[in-house]
């Protein structure tokens, strides 16, 4: 491709791979990133995206392959490497310390001092308020991170590494948990930073907003470069077509099964924040056995929450649920599971799996009981469910004895949904299904998913992906800020008005717990 | 060693390097080294009535070290093993002694089964007040444990002012004689806290591997929160592990009364070291989730055979603590290697697939 005049390539990675346990997120990636532009990186959920910004950050080091910077080669230890090299990062997740304030946060690892290397706080927060008052955010330097909006905790990341004074800034979904005011005002700062030659390298999934600001897009598909352009050559359709490629997504296709009767309601769940407010507020729905229900929302909408309601994980929730019409008086995680309920948690290293046991004991986990006589475990009969499952969800182990780390993520999480579907549940909470796994693996899932609708299970099925949303719910439901903000039919669901939904109660007039 | 029963018995996917299996059978290397080593060095080390000595010494480390093993592998620790010892040595003495005074005039003798089972409950019950510090009020494990081990020694030593029970023999008028039978008596030519241990050692594995509780156990220790949200009552799994450290760290506060027939306010101190030591000596990972009975087991003959055979060599108990503290950081490392070479064998398994 040809560059523009000006745009001189700063870095350079070059046959860049990456390995973790599990997966392979990065395959033999070519990326350059231009000086005075911003650069653009798209791909789905699992790409190998934030894997690659991460290398050039120092946070992970390549398996293989070298990153030139000014043409030389360098290679990372650490961020604190990077960082001095004049590379920032504004993390997806953010890496913020709760426990400390806005203008600690902001020059953590290199703080003002003075000559006896006393912290300098005062200064510290008049010059964290400088970049602050930039981002018109409202925020006060010396307020506790923990206090603030999750946005405004984004807007605090976004503050931290302009003040690096970098020459390259990597911005992982800066705008995930923004308001649109807000995504205004970031772009402003993005544009002056561009025109003092920054190279900023800006990942999104929200395509409107690339093609807006973006001046170089390059397109990553299960951790492979599929394209790389100038933006003003391509459109949308040329965008979708890179990070889908020939074999589209596989969702499965409805089998137009009629969904039975109501087999879950939750009525008024309600969730207080530590923060104060509510991260789940008053929400109230039902679900048909046979049924796919779709909840969409934003990083920090509350989905999650719901379902950790929904399980009993929280003792301070209140509401009220029902199964088959009964209502749930258990609190307990444990004896809802013995009603029906069975969750597949959105993180699965944290909250699905015990890593270091092995790929059977991880999938009759829940269901032990299944297998007891008196205290008695009988090895035959939890080998031949452990047999079954895997067979039922192909499940690529060669022994299920094998520890289940040593599995690929897609795999991974098939023991976590055949550990859910070992208790026997009626109604299924899925909460990220498809996340940080391959294209594979993902039709597999979806697949299963619409199998099990039909053997008439319940699925509540959580997603921040509008096209996975669109393509396999059978009802839609939206939440944003904690509220249900949304309840669509699929026949009558369009994107717009999902994002439009998505979007409210984020506009800057609501900004009710700004103090 | 060093993996839950379930992956014991098949062959390791990863594995097929020499190198790997030796580091996983470290321990067994380690018993059958100083095993060799003692009996050439040191004169009658082999003879019978040696090793079975040596074999009591090592159960009442081996008790304590099962207990600490469950606690270990759910990611806590116990600290106050060594001071249940004492306390419950004292309760039994106290028993066989003074019985139990009614305060109108009467007292109640039990008979020593009695006083045994009573003995066993005391240990359970300050394994329970570990297990309530630590489930419901969040006191961290460490802290908890450090407080019980004060609050038992204090009251071992308030029981008779820090003075010994001696004489336990008992009256036969009182039904309470036979309380040397633990410590001195023989079932088949072999001394009963063997035979104990034995079963305890059975029961313990059985549990670890064939239960839910054992499964539950292991998966707390990996994965806390995974383990709860996989319906796993987290908070009774923890309260089990304590009691039953409680229960084990009993038997030995009673198994030493009875064979010194007398009991000691301050017998136990650092019993809790030596139980961790032999933990950690047979695979048990501080971080939790990983142990073996059967490990845990030849860890406690590594560091018992080792302190004896030193002490029949005649080589300064000073320089013991030396070796012993060395075996141990040694053991450690060797572990430490082998998770890292186990991952880097598995990473480049899964980067030539891809």
């Amino acid at each position: 491709m040809s560059a523009s005049p000006g745009h001189d390539v700063i870095l350079k990675l070059e046959d860049i791979s990456k390995v973790y346990a599990g997966t392979v997120a990065v395959k033999h990636a070519n990326f350059e990133v231009r000086k005075g532009a911003v650069n653009v990186l798209v791909g789905e959920n699992g790409a190998g995206k934030s894997t690659l910004m991460k290398i050039i950050a120092g946070v992970e080091q390549p398996t293989a392959g070298r990153v030139l910077l000014d043409g030389n080669e360098v290679s990372f230890s650490s961020s604190g490497d990077a960082v001095s090299r004049g590379i920032g990062m504004v993390f997806q997740e953010l890496n913020l310390f709760g426990n400390l304030s806005v203008a600690e946060n902001v020059f953590a690892t290199r703080e003002l001092t003075n000559v006896f290397r006393k912290i300098d706080h005062k200064g510290q927060e008049s010059r964290a308020a400088e970049f602050l008052e930039q981002l018109e955010a409202g925020i006060r330097p010396d307020m506790l991170v923990e206090d603030l909006r999750i946005g405004q905790q984004q807007l605090v990341e976004i503050a931290k590494a302009v003040s690096l004074d970098a020459r390259i800034l990597i911005m992982d979904e800066p705008t995930s948990a923004l308001s649109a005011a807000e995504v205004e005002i970031l772009f402003r700062v993005i544009a002056d930073l561009k025109a003092r030659g920054v190279a900023i390298v800006y990942i999104s999934h929200r395509l409107e907003e690339l093609i807006r600001i973006g001046d170089y897009i390059t397109v990553l598909r299960d951790g492979r470069i599929t394209g790389q352009e100038e933006m003003r050559n391509v459109d949308t359709q040329w965008i979708v077509r890179q990070m889908i490629g020939s074999d589209a997504k596989d969702f499965a296709k409805a089998d137009g099964h009629q969904p039975g009767a109501e087999v879950f309601r939750a009525e008024d769940i309600c969730l207080p924040r530590v923060t104060g407010g509510l991260a789940v507020d008053h929400v109230s729905l039902s679900l048909r056995a046979g049924e796919i229900l779709g909840i969409y929302g934003l990083m920090g909408a509350g989905r999650s929450e719901l379902f950790d309601c929904i399980m009993g994980r929280h003792g301070q929730a209140s509401g009220r649920i029902f199964i088959d019409g009964k209502q749930v008086k258990e609190r307990d995680t444990t004896r809802r599971i013995q009603r029906g309920l069975a969750l597949i948690p959105e993180d699965r290293q944290r909250e699905g799996l015990v890593s270091i046991l092995s790929v059977a004991s991880n999938l009759t986990l829940a269901s032990l009981s299944r297998f007891v006589s008196l205290f008695h475990i009988r090895g035959g009969a939890e080998r031949q469910a452990v047999t079954q499952m895997v067979r039922e969800l192909s499940i690529k182990v060669a022994d299920p004895a094998q520890e289940v780390s040593s599995l690929s993520g897609g795999n991974q999480q098939k023991v976590v949904i055949g550990k859910a579907l070992l208790t026997g549940p009626k109604v299924l909470l899925m909460d990220e299904p498809s996340r940080g796994i391959d294209v594979g693996a993902k039709a597999d899932v979806f697949r299963t998913m619409r199998k099990l609708s039909r053997d008439g299970l319940g699925i509540l099925f959580a997603t921040s992906d509008l096209d996975e949303v669109m393509a396999l719910s059978d009802r839609i439901a939206v939440m944003s800020n904690g509220k249900l903000t949304g309840m669509f039919e699929r026949a009558e669901a369009t994107e717009a008005a999902i994002v439009a939904a998505s979007a409210l109660g984020h506009g800057p007039a609501h900004g009710e717990q700004r103090r | 060693m060093t993996d839950i029963p379930a992956k014991a018995a098949a062959p390791s996917a990863s594995g097929g390097s020499a190198l790997l299996t030796l580091m996983k059978l470290r321990t067994f290397i380690a018993l059958i080294v100083v095993l060799v080593f003692f009996s050439i060095a040191a004169p009658n080390f082999l003879s019978a009535a040696n090793l079975i000595l040596m074999a009591k010494h090592v159960a009442l480390n081996a008790f304590l070290a099962m207990g600490m093993t469950f606690v270990i592998v759910t990611g806590g620790i116990d600290l106050s093993v060594g001071s249940i010892v004492g306390l419950c040595g004292m309760v039994a003495g106290y028993l066989v002694l003074n019985g139990v005074d009614l305060q109108f005039g009467y007292t109640v003798y039990f008979n020593v089964v009695e006083i045994a089972l009573i003995t066993l409950l005391v240990g359970i019950l300050i394994g329970a007040v570990n297990g309530l510090l630590i489930t419901r009020l969040n006191v961290a494990p460490f802290i908890a444990t450090l407080g019980t081990l004060y609050v038992a020694r204090g009251l071992a030593l308030l029981s008779s002012d820090g003075r010994t029970f001696p004489n336990l023999v008992g009256k036969p008028e009182l039904g309470t004689t036979g309380f040397g039978y633990l410590g001195a008596g023989k079932l088949l030519g072999l001394p009963v806290s063997i035979w104990i241990l034995v079963v305890v050692a059975l029961g313990a594995a059985y549990l670890a591997r064939n239960t839910p509780l054992g499964r539950h156990i292991f998966a707390v220790g990996g994965n806390e929160r995974a383990a709860r949200i996989s319906g796993v009552r987290v908070n009774m799994v923890k309260m089990f592990v304590y009691m039953f450290s409680g229960f084990c760290a009993a038997i030995v506060g009673l198994i030493i009364s009875s064979e010194l027939m007398a009991s000691h306010p301050a017998t136990g101190e650092s019993f809790e070291l030596n139980a961790i030591a032999a933990a950690v000596l047979g695979g048990t990972s501080m971080s939790g989730g990983r142990g073996t009975i059967g490990g845990t087991i030849v860890g406690a003959f590594v560091i018992g055979i080792l302190s004896d055979g030193l002490v029949m060599m005649g080589v300064s108990s000073f320089w013991q603590m030396v070796i012993k503290g060395l075996v141990i950081i040694v053991a450690v490392v060797i572990d430490q290697a082998q998770r890292r070479l186990q991952s880097r064998v598995t990473l480049m398994q899964m980067a030539k697939v891809s």
